[in-house]
């Protein structure tokens, strides 16, 4: 097929100014993996069943599958990249690893994007809220229950943290 | 994908005018969820991607006390569900809108999309019908306003004429004592494509006895979602009992012309347009009351 005319797209990533240059077929998560090299981001169906290409787009969860890479012009994205800044393990990246949250591994920058935007709207879930809102995740080493368990101690964690902040240094 | 072109359009105008310059080799893109992935899979091919989202009107939602709710074509899910207007006031969108596809599907998925896609099984459908909706249309002869109900041609065919699109749903302010709800049944808890589903709203009477007025519309059991009036209309005037709910239910299984597919057989399918169309009744009028006397399922006392 001929290639179209080429878009020069400027967009923020995990809080950096980025410009890259695409073709209007092109999705972001093409883009993210392919041209930008951030290969956190996986592609597991690749028509937004699956989650494990979610980002933050603007702060709302979507899948980076389903979203055209010129759509992100002028926007503002966090990728799993940029869910840890400094290097160091969030809270929730250390219970997904003491509960074992996964196998694999393919699915889980999806959960933990998926987690953190969770844990943002709503800080003190119940477990249906944690698998409603993960339904659009899959897991095919079947780790549900553990990711489940993971994301409400994270959240206990957390709200544990704000009442006794002394204690939790 | 196969290669094409994308153009982020700023105004109606500019949309109607690229539109129908391409005619039925362009395509609107809203959240993308459904345009996206059927180009992705082939199972649509186009040349020209017009992005509808820049238009402000598109991305409008709000709330006038006169004029009722402006859902603009391509605001996403996520918006909707989290408006407290929306809460207020139109209950049944807050059930569509909570589980159409998982949350990062509702980050993008629109109402325009769902409508313009215009499924059978379409979940925001039903609901928007028992809400009154109309949908807001522009192209190159102007703008006009189509009652939801008639919409739809055929599975994935609307009245939309070349060059035309969708700007936005409309939703009257609802009348003192109304309650309105949407259900659907998949086999699973969550993530699948309605093997029916039912909307209902009723107006009741200031004591809450007596039916006012009634819509009930279906999906997933005909060729488009099915509004069906008469069984709206059987329960104007009616007290508010078992018997009243039954006759309407009844009503819809009746209209119901539903297909057998891998989701279900014709007997199934007429079964659950009955149930559903009673359980999300009682789900409107209990909201209609403002009492909670039914569970989310719309079943009493938690059985049937």
């Amino acid at each position: 097929m001929p290639e179209r005319k080429k878009r020069m797209i400027t967009t923020t990533i995990n809080g950096e100014e980025i410009t890259f240059l695409c073709e209007p077929r092109q999705t972001l998560l093409e883009v993210l993996r392919d041209e930008l090299g951030l290969t956190g981001s996986k592609e597991g169906c690749g028509n937004g069943n699956c989650g494990a290409c979610n980002v933050l787009l603007d702060g709302v969860l979507v899948n980076a599958c389903l979203v055209l890479a010129p759509e992100v012009e002028g926007r503002e994205l966090v990728t799993i990249e940029g869910i840890a800044p400094g290097g160091e393990l969030t809270l929730l990246q250390q219970k997904f690893l003491e509960h074992a949250a996964l196998q694999c591994g393919i699915c889980t920058p999806g959960f933990i994007v998926a987690a953190k935007a969770l844990l943002d709207e709503n800080p003190s879930p119940t477990e249906h809220d944690v698998r409603l809102w993960l339904a659009g995740n899959l897991c095919r080493c079947t780790g549900y229950d553990k990711i489940v368990r993971a994301v409400l101690d994270t959240a206990a964690a957390l709200q544990a943290a704000q009442t006794t902040p002394t204690e939790v240094a | 994908m196969r290669a094409v072109d994308y153009v982020p359009v700023r105004s109606v105008e500019e949309a109607v005018a690229v539109l129908a310059e391409h005619g039925d080799r362009a395509a609107p893109l809203a959240g993308g969820t459904d345009l996206i992935a059927q180009l992705k899979e082939g199972h649509r091919s186009i040349d020209l991607i017009v992005d509808v989202k820049p238009i402000p009107e598109l991305m409008e939602l709000s709330y006038d006390p006169a004029a009722g709710l402006w859902i603009g074509g391509a605001v996403p899910c996520h918006r909707i569900s989290r408006s407290q207007v929306v809460r207020r006031h139109y209950p049944a969108l807050l059930d569509s809108t909570t589980l159409i596809g998982g949350i990062q599907i509702q980050g993008r998925a629109s109402l325009g999309g769902n409508v313009c896609n215009a499924s059978p099984a379409a979940d925001s459908v039903p609901n928007l019908i028992a809400h009154s909706a109309t949908c807001h249309v522009a192209g190159p002869q102007g703008t006009r306003t189509i009652p939801l109900e008639a919409f739809f041609v055929g599975p994935g065919q609307t009245v939309l004429r070349p060059g035309e699109f969708l700007v936005g749903f409309r939703l009257p302010v609802p009348p003192a004592h109304f309650g309105a709800a949407y259900l659907r049944f998949i086999p699973r808890n969550e993530m699948d494509i309605a093997v029916v589903g039912a909307g209902a709203s009723v107006v009741l009477s200031p004591d809450g006895q007596t039916v006012q007025a009634a819509r009930i519309a279906l999906g997933a059991v005909a060729p488009t979602p099915l509004y069906v009036p008469e069984a709206g209309q059987a329960l104007v005037g009616q007290p508010v009992t078992e018997e009243s709910i039954a006759r309407a239910a009844q009503i819809a299984r009746d209209a119901a012309r539903p297909i057998t597919d891998m989701r279900g057989t014709v007997a199934q399918r007429k079964h659950l347009a009955g149930v559903l169309t009673a359980r999300a009744l009682r789900i409107a009028i209990d909201r209609a009351r403002g009492t909670k006397t039914v569970d989310s399922l719309g079943r009493l006392n938690g059985h049937a």
